[in-house]
């Protein structure tokens, strides 16, 4: 399970939790998010996600 | 991705700025050459160049040349976005910024203006700084090394490095919200909200910035905090021209860069005054879209600030570079540019006039779904009635 973080405003998307309120259920992985969601709090596009350093 | 077909030469032929982008320098070499011969030959009144070009020249031109609504088609935005010509105009802004600062600084600190002449040089000087905070705008959305240490250096002489964490992170997460310093409330006057956009916005930077070092198990006094890097080099620079040039200077520095940035708090009124996203069931506020920025097409002022009145696709798409930013019909509009707007903003029954109806006619007549200035919002809602019927916000 990854974490990726929007570059633009710093909201995390992580894998584990998903985020059930937007329909994405807990573990969806980042690739099988659609290509058109975008950052829940800027509205960024996914590829202005990365994924962040493990720690 | 690009098409293999489009070359490079094929797409820059579709924008139609491409050779009005340097015009943006044309206008500060023009401020510049204005402060020089005024100095030189004692006319006091071309000092004022900064603020006579951006309050009134700017605005003419825009209305005399009026918009441009077209996109280039998104096969051409592509390759427009990897030109290097766009990025070069944007860093070839900081030389200039910076020899305009030492040159103002010297004559000020060498010579004996009178007031009027030293208001002028100040207040010119304040226009360019404010200016400059649109660049490292551009820059500090791009996350390339480079163009991240520019976006901080430009923002020196302006003494606004928290600018540059407070607006991607904090900005960018709450526009268009009760939250957002940086986001004005209808109802609320420009000079009311100049004292919470600044305050907010310093106090806004050090949580950012504290909780991302906290995270990295750093404290906030460490030499990685970015908004102590930027400060320090305020800092430094203003001590290097009190040195230079003796310590008569202070003044001119502190209120230059407190007019720079008071003419960016200008632009941020206008940006997404009473625009508000709807808060969902989750507590979470809804997307940023479109309609929560103000618009506007006209070209001259376009040119000077590097498209950022196309602000609806500035938002959905932050780190798009300058150049492939679009224009959107759903997005709501401003009757003139960023430019003549602030000029009406800094007379408050005037913008009120001419904005709030706007306001009102963007939520269909219900402003209770609008962003309204809590002290204000009794007057409002008996002002401007919300039509009878209408769910309750």
């Amino acid at each position: 399970m990854k974490k990726w973080q929007c570059i633009v405003c710093g909201f995390e998307y992580d894998e584990a939790q998903g985020m059930p309120d937007e329909g994405i259920e807990a573990g969806t992985k980042w690739e099988d998010i659609p290509d058109d969601w975008t950052c829940p709090d800027c509205g960024a596009p996914k590829d202005d996600f990365e994924m962040m350093e493990v720690e | 991705m690009s098409t293999p077909e489009m070359t490079l030469e094929e797409a820059r032929a579709y924008d139609k700025k491409r050779w009005l982008w340097p015009m943006g320098f044309g206008i500060i070499i023009l401020v510049g050459a204005a402060l020089l011969t005024g100095w030189w030959f004692n006319i006091t009144w071309l000092l004022f160049a900064g603020p006579i070009i951006v309050y009134g020249v700017v605005p003419a031109l825009d209305y005399l040349i009026g918009k441009d609504s077209t996109n280039p088609p998104e096969r051409v935005l592509d390759v427009l976005e990897d030109d290097p010509y766009y990025r070069y105009s944007t860093y070839l802004f900081v030389p200039v910024q910076f020899v305009f600062l030492i040159v103002a600084t010297g004559i000020v600190g060498t010579n004996d203006l009178t007031f009027l002449q030293w208001l002028g040089m100040t207040s010119s000087l304040g226009m360019l700084s404010g200016v400059a905070i649109n660049t490292a705008h551009e820059l500090g959305h791009k996350n390339t090394r480079l163009e991240s240490w520019l976006a901080k250096i430009v923002l020196a002489p302006v003494a606004y490095g928290h600018f540059y964490v407070e607006h991607n992170y904090g900005h960018h997460s709450n526009v268009a919200t009760p939250e957002d310093p940086a986001s004005a409330r209808m109802g609320e006057n420009f000079w009311r909200f100049l004292w919470r956009t600044m305050g907010g916005s310093a106090k806004s930077a050090v949580h950012v910035e504290k909780t991302r070092l906290k995270r990295k198990g750093r404290g906030f006094w460490h030499w990685r905090n970015e908004l102590l890097q930027s400060w320090a080099m305020t800092v430094a620079l203003f001590t290097g021209l009190v040195l230079a040039f003796g310590v008569e200077v202070l003044p001119f520095l502190i209120v230059q860069a407190f007019i720079g940035a008071s003419l960016l708090e200008a632009v941020n009124y206008c940006e997404h005054y009473g625009l508000l996203r709807k808060k969902r069931g989750n507590g979470r506020y809804e997307r940023c879209r479109p309609e929560h920025s103000w618009n506007n097409d006209h070209i001259v002022t376009n040119i000077f600030l590097f498209h950022l009145q196309r602000h609806s696709d500035h938002h959905a798409h932050p780190t798009r570079r300058y150049q492939s930013l679009r224009h959107f019909d759903e997005a709501p509009e401003l009757p003139t540019g960023y430019a003549g707007m602030i000029v009406l903003a800094y007379i408050p029954p005037l913008w009120r006039k001419v904005m709030d109806k706007r306001v009102v006619a963007h939520y269909d007549g219900d402003i209770r779904q609008a962003n309204l200035q809590p002290s204000k919002r009794k007057k409002l809602l008996t002002q401007y009635p919300p039509p009878s019927g209408a769910a309750t916000a």
